[in-house]
């Protein structure tokens, strides 16, 4: 078990001008569970592939423990990693999959096969370990690929992607399996997904990347109720948190017919005009007409407990900047968290206002957070 | 209720009446299904013609060349073996085919791995150079692969032919080998080395029992034509000790007289591992012809 630190670690490849990955700095603590999240293209995978020495370091440094192992083979890093596409032995059987690394490794054969049954115990695996990988089930390969990541008890777990291959359900039921694992063995884990509902209930911490470059690096809480600039806030929480350009007034911002009062103070250091409001969905209340966001509702959906409305807001301007792809874009719809027994209808226009000291404000220019 | 067992046997028998039909319809049509046959006759006629006159002696074959194969007489065999040197023949046959394939498969599994992975521009280069080999009849080089093992001491000599044949087959065996390693995943490579593999390791034991199929098409399909090569060991064998099969055929063939049953007995020897290595390699080649069609 180690810590890993990832020091200004970039990465171009051949015949890029733009780093893939940008002056990577995150430290992680012994046996913390990291998430590294973003968009695809955003740098994660390349980041892990960095740490598991399969990807060449052109700058920068990274550590395991106090070893430099930035120009280190992967063999020798002790690091075991889990592939999106498991990348089992398909001619061995599990328990030879499982066994390889130590086979390798020149391990005695009675205790190969006790450590191989030892983890295939913990992982349900015992009655499969002489079928060859081709004749199990998704769950049971993805089980398999976690297995031989465990044999080898390595100083760090890397996992790239591993739940993306399995069905919506048992993707929900492997993600608490996986954390609890990795709780139990207490081994260092850097663990990359493009899914923020996985990075949230996974990890210890989250790390959220974009074009390369770390973006923020907090719990998950944290990074919910504090989002650095306009990228983590609209990426991190599903629904995403709305976003507005409001024109700044005295007092506040200008919110529909009315003003949201803001603290000068917040918005000392807005560059414009204008700033970017954020507000959560479940953030906004019912409020009478005049107040608040008139919005017309498009779409109600019940989900039992709650409903929420997706509409367009009206004497609104939507923040656009933050989406990816970069093309034209529809309008996003603004998004409402309402009671799920008396939803509003269809075609109904309601107003909405954010709760006292739940908004969160950026610059418009940079999308960097103002105040606190 | 009552109805629905008897509706549901009704359907059943029409299934299986509807199969039925289909698997009595020749495939493609009656004339297409006709000229098949046909041809297959006229490919497999000569093969029982060769197996039948086998067992018959010379005079019988003189008098009656398309007579019946009746009372069995296995003393051509007998004399093809023993007074033809036919053991001699098969076993250097035996040595120089597998020791060609041998040599051009292994050369062949190496290099198409590292051509398959290899990222610098002088792989591809390299690869174009063996692939051009694929364009260059090796027949027409007799003449100076005569001069070149002559002056190499190589004449007369089973381990000359091993290694031209060797060399012959490697620009095949590499065309068909590298597209399989191309095809099979790269993270099973970086699996490998996480795991603690080197590169030879990773290519022994992850990569090669991966593209076996490959290897065994290679294999077979290299091995047909030097069995059956006639004019590479005479021109470059001197010595009848060292002829393989189908060179040691030509000595049935007297100035006045040929003694055919011998030499039907010495085709059927020649011809019988061909058919039992078919036989052992169809599943593998199988599997390696049609491998990456559904993918």
């Amino acid at each position: 078990m180690a810590t890993v630190k990832f020091d200004e670690a970039t990465r171009i490849y051949p015949g890029n001008d733009i780093p893939s990955v940008d002056k990577l700095n995150i430290d992680i603590a012994d046996g913390e569970f990291l998430v590294l999240v973003g968009p695809s293209g955003c740098g994660k995978s390349t980041s892990l592939r960095m740490l598991a020495g399969l990807e060449e370091v052109n700058d920068g440094k990274i550590w395991i423990g106090d070893r430099d192992v930035t120009n280190l083979s992967p063999k020798d890093r002790d690091v075991a990693m889990v592939f999106q596409n498991y990348a089992l032995y398909p001619h061995m059987t599990v328990a030879d999959n499982m066994g390889f690394a130590l086979k390798i490794a020149g391990v005695d054969k009675s205790e190969i096969t006790k450590r191989v049954k030892e983890a295939a115990k913990i992982l349900d695996l015992e009655p499969y370990l002489e079928r060859k990988p081709k004749a199990l089930s998704g769950g049971q390969r993805q089980r398999v690929a976690m297995g031989r990541a465990i044999v080898r008890q390595p100083q760090v777990f890397l996992m790239d992607e591993p739940l993306s291959n399995l069905d919506a359900k048992l993707r929900v039921q492997t993600r608490t399996q996986i954390a609890s694992l990795q709780r139990r063995l207490g081994v260092t884990t850097v663990y990359v997904t493009h899914d923020q509902i996985e990075a949230m209930t996974m990890g210890d911490r989250v790390a959220v990347l974009k074009d390369g470059i770390l973006q923020q690096c907090d719990t998950p809480r944290r990074m919910y109720d504090h989002p650095n600039n306009v990228f983590v806030a609209g990426f991190i929480g599903s629904p995403a948190m709305n976003l507005l350009d409001v024109a700044v007034v005295d007092g506040g911002v200008k919110l529909g017919t009315g003003t949201y009062p803001v603290a000068r103070d917040h918005l000392k250091d807005a560059h414009g005009r204008s700033v970017t409001m954020g507000v959560r969905p479940e953030d906004l209340d019912l409020t009478t007409e005049g107040n608040g966001i008139p919005v017309v509702v498009d779409v109600v959906e019940e989900l039992g407990a709650d409903a929420y409305i997706y509409g367009t807001a009206k004497d609104a301007h939507q923040h656009q900047d933050y989406d990816e792809s970069g093309g034209d874009l529809p309008e996003r719809p603004f998004i409402a968290r309402v009671d799920g027994r008396r939803p509003p209808q269809k075609g109904e226009t309601v107003y909405l206002a954010p709760k006292e000291g739940h908004v969160h404000m950026f610059d418009t220019e940079n999308g960097l957070r103002l105040g606190d | 209720m009552s109805a629905l067992p008897g509706l549901r046997a009704g359907a059943l028998t029409a299934g299986r009446r509807s199969r039925a039909r289909s698997s009595q319809k020749p495939v493609g049509g009656v004339t297409a299904s006709l000229l098949l046959w046909g041809y297959a006759a006229v490919a497999l006629v000569p093969l029982l013609l060769m197996v039948a006159s086998s067992f018959r002696s010379n005079a019988d074959l003189i008098s009656d060349p398309l007579g019946a194969p009746w009372p069995l007489s296995v003393a051509s065999y007998k004399e093809a073996w023993t007074v033809g040197n036919f053991a001699t023949y098969f076993a250097n046959s035996l040595l120089v085919t597998c020791g060609a394939v041998a040599l051009s498969t292994v050369v062949a599994t190496m290099a198409a791995y590292a051509l398959a992975r290899g990222r610098s521009r002088i792989f591809r280069w390299l690869e174009a150079l063996f692939l051009s080999g694929l364009m260059l009849p090796i027949h027409l080089a007799i003449l100076p692969i005569f001069y070149l093992f002559d002056g190499m001491g190589l004449i007369d000599s089973r381990l000359g032919l091993v290694l031209m044949y060797g060399a012959s087959g490697v620009p095949f065996s590499i065309f068909v080998l590298t597209t399989f390693f191309r095809q099979l995943p790269v993270e099973l490579e970086e699996a490998a080395q996480l795991d603690g593999a080197s590169t030879w390791q990773t290519f022994v034991r992850i990569m090669v029992p991966l593209v076996r199929p490959a290897v065994a098409t290679v294999a077979v399909f290299r091995f047909v034509p030097i069995w059956n090569d006639f004019l590479f060991p005479l021109v470059l064998l001197r010595r009848e000790e060292k002829y393989t099969l189908p060179v040691g055929l030509t000595t049935f063939f007297g100035e006045n007289a040929t003694n055919y049953s011998a030499v039907f007995a010495g085709l059927v020897i020649t011809t019988v591992p061909l058919i039992l290595l078919f036989l052992l390699a169809t599943k593998q080649i199988v599997a390696g012809l049609t491998a990456g069609m559904t993918k």
